[in-house]
This record gives structure tokens, C-alpha cells and sequence, in this order.
């Protein structure tokens, strides 16, 4: 009912709003715009390596009839691309299948504990979150290279011959590996948060209705908790998408990610507008569920 | 906790003076959020000195017109007068009007005294007025001892008080008062009604009070505005409420009361004058003594309160009196009155009460019994609205 | 509700997952052997050697300075970002606002920090520190908002109007009540900004320039040419960091949230 502006709205007020929308506008907005100039942009040879975009504000017709597609010519010409997008959403999907059949049980195992140590595994669930992304990933390669720590239980254990070694490291199994380690949180927390707020006199109902408890869990449980799997499923699926650390330093030549394919265009090649030109439709593919995903946020924030 | 009786209260009626000024005067006052009306073209005026309430059910407006005397919201038409000056668009923060709020809003990291010395420290008061007006307060909500303590240190009755206390401190000209002892349980809330009649009589404010309580409103007004969908239905004193209601919905919203529909018959109480209305309500005739401006032939209530309506196993003697014949559906026992369900033969159930002056576990009167109803020709009301 | 033995089970494998990798790696950056699946014995001339290395020290440097100023520049922008998203509800471009705010939280970073990169370049910027700096400020302020903004909702609006209703202008009523009351959102909100700068590789490799090389760059670099045990003891290092920060941070909630029972407790009784 009381709603902020039914005072008359000092002009003092609206600096509030002006401060973050034009820092906002000027550094996250506006270089969206540059990108997709520069992707229409000819690759020039000298330093920075693309025909610059301003040269005087006048030039709009100029800046017209520079725009090419040629770059995006050539991202549909060269199968490389292609399946770099197609190889990236297939991992996302796969990694974050693999994050909700992890994420889901544990975050439903930490709503059930008892109240008095939730606090603390929601604790145990951030702390790795807070170290360092590269750090976490980085501790992978230790273990799954072939003369890594892996191979040494299995040695240890006689599981494996002391000439055996474990081939994950540099293979899609450990780009896997990789991601489910490094995203879980993003997965956990949301599902928890929907599952904790759940009514427990819910289930007891059911159950005094005559629903046993994996049917309980299937009618009353899993659909309530929807919103969390979908947020969750969201906020990994679209970063997993452009990853770029994860599928570099576990992944082998074989592993096609967009997020590496731009960097090494980017750093490797340096081909910008073609880089540009990557970025564009990696933010194209990922509209949807970036708008998805808002979409929940906004839901989230009215309620 | 021993209950102080204050000074003894005078009548006190400066809305019958034609010649008394208004001290609050909401003119004309629309207020729309969006397509809903909140308060619709509403024109009230508060006196000095006056216990006023707003009473009415969630989203009837009450609070929305509170809020625009504290200058949260703007009106959407007319015009709020205070002391004879409109008040439009002067800021909340610099209007002589103060506010205690349902949810209390003590300011959690600051202590008793830091939340009550606030609104003075805001006035840049000299460190020692501020220091014995604290005191002053603390002394008048009883609390001396707990100055030092955060509101999460306090029971709710006591942050009841503190609310209290920090709205009073600046000596406001009115006091506003949101749903002040919704928090709290029954027994503390009767206690502190007759707390706050005392505060408002000592300090000599006017307090506007906004409540969905009947029984509160009753209590502690002098006049109450029954109000419903942003409109007032009724302005009266409680007395008169409760006893003249002028509508079907305030007569419905005060109290327990039979309603039923009539057609009237006859009437002498033409023009305004008093007489006696005979009323047809579907086959049970009944005559009521009072000012009527309905003519033979209106749609029209017959109303009457269950502890009016007397019940007996013997028809009654006098022939005069409204009665009707029924039998005994239902009896609730509430200790100190019982109030009996009976069905007429046409199939209505009326409500009768019979206060329960003697200690008996076994009432003359129970289930089945065939008994008679009646009540005088003063005791009812017609309804026209 | 009961939590049974197979939840233990689940809740166990679950948290092993999480956190054996990096006992590992911190076991091992006190290895004396420089291979990594021999145990030489406790050493610790891994963190003198790194101490020493001129290189991880001027990036380590840079790197707190870049965390430090970008969170604090962020928690200000980020705070003020709240503020409209939960009071201003209605004002044109507002969609384009919000989401302005969430879709940083899930862009790849390689679109961002490209981006980025060419507006600096379109704009004729010199990369380096500030580039940087301005970079992870875009970034992090995004994730301030969302923690402010989730304090700010259930904030009881009328503590606000109560002080403007005790005469205190809107001004003052900010920095008097508002801003106590949130206080420890926007330090959660700095803290997350802070670790967010101190742990971002991709966005910082393409908005630095020369001469603002930042830790995960550095360590990126030494990375892609194999395990080092003098990586590992500056992982350790960072781990520990953030390890006493949090839990500081957790002991001093936990210990309001018990002064905050005591209270109620105590009042209970009081009455």
C-alpha cells in the first residue's frame, strides 16, 4: 500500500537512481553496443587491430556503409564455430543436468537436518564459493593428471597396476568434473533456499492423507521447489555456457568451448571483430535464458 | 499493576457548539492509488481536546486518512486544514503532528532513551530540556527503570509504552494513533485503554486513533467514524452508535444484532417528528417508537440488539409489546450472559440475551422449549439505509 | 525433522567433494618434494620462495588494491542500486534498469570483459590499473545490489517514517536510521565484492593493460605450465585469507543473532 513515491519526489532523490544507471549504461551497456559494432567492423592490421569506431561523431553515414557481415559470413562458413556453440551448449546442458543430480539431494538432505546445524552446512556450502574459482579449479589438475594423486590411490588401493594411469585429465570427463566442482554452490544455495522454506506440516498432511513419502516427494516437493531448480538450473547453465578457465586448464584440443574459442581468437589470433563477432552470438544463444532468468529474479524481488 | 484514576471526566461535546472551530478538518479529501479509491470525497471535522477513532474493517480507508494528516501521502483532491491552514505539501518531517505506529517502529540500535530523545534531538533542543522531557516521559509511560535497555529488551507491552512515549515527547498537536494496542493481549489492552484515556486527559491533546476494534473504539472516544470503502457511514458518539446506528452496516459492524426486512405499513413519524412505525417483516408485525422518514410502502430494516429482546416460557401479559414464538434451536453459554438461538414458525432465527443474574447450572429455559420473545416499541430501530 | 543415516551419507560425500581438493592443495603446498604425488616431508620453502618472487608480490599488491577500491566504489553504486530497485518502483527505464543489475550476475565472463576491453579501446583509454579497477567495480556492484536489495525488502518501512515523522528530514533519516539498519548487508556486500576482484581471471586479462598484472593472471600464466608447490603455497595464502575472514564474519553474526535471543529472552521475562 505505502509506496515510496507517494511523497512528491525531491529532484535531490532521483541522484539515488542516476549514479548506479549511468555508471551501468556507460560500462556494462554502451560496450554491448561497441561489440556489435565492431563484429560489423573490417579487421585492420594496425594496433588496436580493427578500424576504430569513432572517428568523429559525424561520420554516421560512414558508419553506415562500413557495416559488413562478413565476419559472421565467416563464423557460418568455417564448421569450427559451429560446433564450438553446439559442443558449448551441449556441455552446459550435461554439466547442469550433472549439478541439479548432485546439487538436488544434498540441498534437500541440508532443508531436512535439523535446524540447529543448517546454518552451518549453508556455511560449509559458501565457504569454497568465497576462495578462488581459478584456485578450486587449479586444485583439480594435481589430482587428475596421469601422475596425479588419483592414480596414486588407485595404485595405492591395487585397483590399478603400478604402470596403470588415469586418463581424465585433458578430456571432456574432467572439463566435467571441473564444473560440477566449481558450480555447486551456484545450484545448492537456490534449491536450498526453496526447500527449506517449505511448509514441513505440508508433508504430514500428505502423509496423514495416505501419500507415502516418495509419492509425497514427487506431488508435493519437487513441484514447490521448481522455482529453485529453475533458478539454479539458470544461474550455472548461462556462465557454464562461456565458460573459458574450466574447459583451458582440464580440458583437452577435443573439448570445443565458445568461451576458448573467443579467447583464443581474442589473444591468439587477434582477430577482434571476428572475436566480436563470437560474443554477439554466444549473448544471442543466451538470451533466452538470461530473460529467463530475470524474469525469476524479478518475481523473486516483487514478492 | 495498579490502575491510576485520573481526574473525573467532564461532558465534553464541542460538536454540538456551532460556534467551536475545527481543529482538524479534512475537506473534500479523494485519495486514488492507481484506479482503486482508497478514501472517496470525504469531509470530517475533529475538535480540540477530542479522543476521535476511525474504525472500520482493512482497506476501508482509516489508515490512508491518518497517513495523509501525517503527510505520508499527498490527497489526490481537496484539502486537510490544521488550525484553519492547509497543510498540503508541507513534509511529514515539519508538521505538528506526531505518530505512533502499529508495528511500534522503535528504532532497534538505539536504547529507550536515545529512541524517545530522537524527534527533540531533530528540534536541536538544548542537551538538558531534552534530558528532562526524556525523563518527564519515561516517568508518565512508567518505564524509569528501563531507559537504558533496546527495544529487543522489552516485552511488547513495554514497547507499546516506549512507542507511546517517543510520539508524546515532542508535545504534538495530535497525537496519531495506528492500531496502538493491536499487539497486545486482551487483558493489557483494556488495561492500557484506560492508560491512554488518562494520558490524553492529563496532557489536554487531541488524539486520533485508527482501529478495527470495536470494542476499543467504544472504549476510549469520544466520537467515533464508522467508515467503510472510503466513505463515512456514521460520526457519533459511541453511545449513539451503538444505540442509533443510522445504517444497516454501521448497526451490523457495532455489536451483535438482529436485522430483518420489512415493508412499513403505517407511520405517524412523518417530517422528522417522533411516532410509531408499524413494520411488516415477512408476517411478524412490529412497532417501533422513533423519527422515521419513511413513508407507508419502503423497503426498510427492523433492527434490535439480543439484549433487548426478552425470552419467556409465558406469553406476555401485555398486549402492546412486540412478541414472537419460537422455539429453542441453539444456546450459547458466555458465562456472564446466555444468549439463546430461536426459531420463529416462519423459519427465522432471532437472537435473544438474557444476562445471568443468578448462580444456577441448570437454566429454566433449554433446547427445544417453546418460547416467547418480546420486546418494547423503544427498544428497536427501523433502518431505512 | 529426523535426518536419517543415509542423508549423513549423502550430506558427507557431498561436503568430501567439496573440500578434499582443497586440503589437498594445502597439504601439499608444505610438500618439501617438488612432485606432487611425493610426500618429502613438511617444508616451508615453498612460501619463502614465493615471498621472494618479485613477480607474485607486485601482482598480489595490485591485486588488493584493485579488490579494495573496486569493492568500495561498488558497495557505494551497488548500495544506491538497492535503494531504486526496492524504492523506485516506477520510472522510466526501470526494466532496462533491473536488468541492467542480473544479467552481469550471469554473463559470461569472456562477453563482459570483452566488451569491456573495446569500449576502453573505442574511447582511447590506457589499460592498466583503473581500467581494471573500473571493470570489477561494473561487475561487483551487481552483486552488492543483490545482497542490500534482499536486506532492504524486509526493512520496516515504517522506522523510516517514523523518524520523518519525529521531524528528521529524508537526508538524515538515511544516514541515521536506513543506513545502521542495513549496515551489515553492505559490509556482507563489500566483502563479496572484495573476494569477487581478488578471484576474477578472465574479466581482469582483457581490461588490464602493461604494469597491472593482477594474482589470477599471474597464477593463470604459471598454471598452464604444470603444478608448482610455490602456486600452491599462494593459493594457500588466499584460502587462509578468506577462510579467517568468513569465519570472523560468521562468529560475529552468530554472536548477534545469540545477544538478539538473549534479548528476547530476557524481555520475555521482563514482562
Amino acid at each position: 500500500m505505502s509506496e515510496a513515491h507517494a511523497l512528491k519526489p525531491s529532484p535531490a532523490r532521483w541522484l539515488v537512481v542516476i549514479f548506479p544507471y549511468v555508471w551501468l549504461t556507460l560500462f556494462f551497456l554502451a560496450p554491448f553496443l561497441i561489440i556489435l559494432k565492431i563484429s560489423l567492423s573490417d579487421t585492420a592490421i594496425a594496433m588496436p587491430p580493427y578500424t576504430p569506431v569513432f572517428q568523429g561523431f559525424g561520420a554516421i553515414g560512414d558508419f553506415i556503409s562500413q557495416l559488413d557481415i562478413e565476419n559472421y559470413i565467416f563464423l557460418t562458413d568455417d564448421p569450427l564455430y559451429i560446433d564450438a556453440y553446439l559442443s558449448s551448449l551441449r556441455i552446459a546442458v550435461i554439466s547442469t543436468l550433472l549439478l541439479l543430480l548432485v546439487g538436488y539431494p544434498m540441498a534437500l538432505c541440508m532443508a531436512r537436518a535439523s535446524a540447529g546445524i543448517r546454518p552451518t552446512l549453508v556455511m560449509l556450502v559458501i565457504l569454497p564459493f568465497w576462495t578462488s574459482f581459478l584456485i578450486r579449479v587449479y586444485a583439480w589438475i594435481g589430482i587428475l593428471k596421469p601422475e596425479g594423486l588419483l592414480t596414486l590411490l588407485l595404485q595405492t588401493l591395487g585397483i590399478y597396476g603400478p604402470d596403470d594411469q588415469v586418463q581424465i585429465f585433458r578430456t571432456e570427463t574432467a572439463v566435467f568434473i571441473g564444473i560440477v566442482y566449481s558450480y555447486l554452490p551456484f545450484m545448492v544455495l537456490p534449491l536450498y533456499a526453496a526447500l527449506e522454506k517449505l511448509d514441513g506440516t505440508l508433508l504430514e498432511a500428505a502423509s496423514d492423507l495416505g501419500c507415502p513419502p516418495w509419492k509425497a516427494f514427487w506431488k508435493i516437493t519437487f513441484p514447490l521447489s521448481l522455482p529453485g531448480v529453475i533458478a539454479g538450473s539458470m544461474i550455472c547453465f548461462i556462465p557454464i555456457t562461456g565458460e573459458f578457465v574450466i574447459p583451458d586448464l582440464l580440458g583437452g584440443a577435443e573439448t570445443l568451448m565458445i568461451g576458448k574459442t573467443l579467447w583464443t581468437e581474442f589473444f591468439g589470433n587477434r582477430d577482434w571483430p571476428l572475436a566480436s563477432a563470437v560474443a554477439v552470438i554466444l549473448l544471442l544463444v543466451l538470451v533466452v535464458p538470461i530473460m529467463i532468468f530475470q524474469n525469476q529474479q524479478q518475481k523473486a524481488e516483487g514478492k | 499493576m495498579a490502575k491510576s484514576l485520573g481526574p473525573v471526566k467532564r461532558k465534553f461535546t464541542p460538536w454540538t457548539d456551532p460556534a467551536a472551530q475545527p481543529f482538524i478538518r479534512f475537506e473534500n479529501i479523494t485519495k486514488r492509488f492507481g484506479t482503486f479509491v482508497a478514501v472517496d470525497n470525504l469531509t470530517l471535522d475533529i475538535y480540540e481536546k477530542e479522543f476521535f477513532s476511525l474504525l472500520g474493517p482493512s482497506g476501508c480507508g482509516k489508515t490512508t486518512l491518518m497517513r495523509m494528516l501525517a503527510g505520508f501521502e499527498e490527497p489526490t483532491e481537496g484539502r486537510i486544514l490544521l488550525q484553519g491552514k492547509d497543510i498540503s505539501g508541507v513534509p511529514p518531517y515539519r508538521r505538528p503532528t506526531n505518530m505512533m505506529f502499529q508495528s511500534y517502529a522503535l528504532f532497534p540500535h538505539m536504547t529507550v532513551e536515545k529512541n524517545i530523545a530522537f524527534g527533540l534531538e531533530q528540534d536541536k533542543l538544548p542537551k538538558g530540556e531534552i534530558d528532562t522531557r526524556v525523563q518527564e516521559m519515561l516517568k508518565l509511560v512508567k518505564l524509569e527503570q528501563f531507559a537504558k535497555r533496546k527495544p529487543s529488551q522489552l516485552s511488547g507491552g513495554q514497547r507499546q509504552r516506549v512507542a507511546l512515549a517517543r510520539s508524546l515527547a515532542k508535545r504534538p498537536k495530535v497525537l496519531l494513533l495506528d492500531e496502538p494496542l493491536g499487539a497486545l493481549d486482551r487483558k493489557l489492552r483494556e488495561e492500557t485503554q484506560f492508560e491512554l484515556m488518562d494520558i490524553q486527559h492529563t496532557l489536554g491533546l487531541t488524539f486520533l486513533i485508527v482501529t478495527h476494534d470495536q470494542e476499543e473504539a467504544m472504549t476510549v472516544s469520544d466520537r467515533i467514524a464508522v467508515m467503510d470503502k472510503g466513505i463515512i457511514m456514521q460520526v457519533a458518539t459511541p453511545a449513539e452508535i451503538y444505540e442509533a446506528p443510522n445504517s444497516r452496516y454501521v448497526a451490523d459492524f457495532i455489536g451483535d444484532i438482529n436485522i430483518l426486512d420489512g415493508k412499513v405499513v403505517s407511520t405517524t413519524a412523518a417530517g422528522g417528528q417522533a411516532g410509531t412505525v408499524r413494520l411488516d417483516c415477512g408476517g411478524l408485525a412490529v412497532a417501533v417508537d422513533q423519527e422515521c422518514a419513511a413513508v407507508v410502502g419502503n423497503d426498510v430494516a427492523f433492527a434490535i440488539r439480543p439484549e433487548k429482546v426478552r425470552i419467556s416460557l409465558d406469553k406476555p401479559a401485555d398486549d402492546s409489546v412486540n412478541a414472537a414464538y419460537g422455539e429453542v434451536w441453539d444456546i450459547g453459554y458466555l458465562g456472564d450472559f446466555s444468549l439463546f438461538l430461536v426459531k420463529t414458525q416462519d423459519g427465522r432465527v432471532l437472537r435473544a440475551a438474557q444476562a445471568n443474574v443468578a448462580r444456577l447450572v441448570d437454566r429454566p429455559i433449554t433446547f427445544g422449549d417453546m418460547v416467547w420473545l418480546s420486546w418494547s416499541a423503544d427498544a428497536g430501530l427501523v433502518l431505512t439505509r | 525433522m529426523k535426518s536419517g543415516r543415509f542423508d549423513t551419507t549423502i550430506l558427507t560425500l557431498c561436503f568430501a567433494f567439496l573440500y578434499i581438493p582443497i586440503i589437498i592443495l594445502v597439504i601439499y603446498s608444505f610438500n618439501a618434494s617438488k612432485l606432487v604425488t611425493v610426500w618429502g616431508g613438511f617444508s616451508t620453502q615453498w612460501y619463502r620462495q614465493m615471498w621472494s618472487n618479485e613477480g607474485l608480490m607486485d601482482a598480489a599488491w595490485v591485486t588488493i588494491r584493485v579488490g579494495i577500491l573496486s569493492a568500495s566504489i561498488g558497495t557505494v553504486l551497488g548500495t544506491l542500486a538497492a535503494l531504486t530497485l526496492v524504492r523506485f518502483t516506477r520510472f522510466p527505464g526501470r526494466m532496462l534498469f533491473s536488468g541492467m543489475i542480473y544479467a552481469p550476475l550471469v554473463m559470461p565472463e569472456v562477453i563482459t570483459g570483452l566488451s569491456l576491453l573495446l569500449l576502453f579501446v573505442a574511447v582511447g583509454i590506457d589499460r592498466g590499473f583503473w581500467t581494471v579497477t573500473i571493470a570489477h567495480t561494473t561487475f561487483t556492484m551487481c552483486y552488492v545490489a543483490i545482497v542490500v536489495q534482499s536486506r532492504l525488502i524486509t526493512f520496516d518501512r515504517s522506522l523510516e517514517e517514523a523518524a520523518l515523522d519525529l521531524g528528521c528530514p529524508p537526508v538524515k533519516t538515511f544516514f541515521k536510521i536506513t543506513l545502521p539498519l542495513i549496515l551489515p548487508a553492505v559490509i556482507a556486500g563489500w566483502m563479496l565484492a572484495f573476494t569477487l576482484s581478488l578471484d576474477d581471471l578472465v574479466i581482469a586479462s582483457f581490461a588490464t593493460g602493461p604494469g597491472a598484472t593482477t594474482l589470477p593472471i599471474k597464477i593463470y600464466s604459471q598454471v598452464r605450465l604444470g603444478v608448482t608447490p610455490e602456486i600452491n603455497a599462494a593459493c594457500t595464502i588466499l584460502i587462509g585469507i578468506v577462510t579467517i575472514g568468513v569465519i570472523i564474519a560468521s562468529v560475529v553474526t552468530k554472536r548477534q543473532e545469540y545477544q538478539r535471543q538473549r534479548d528476547e529472552h530476557f524481555a520475555a521475562k521482563g514482562a
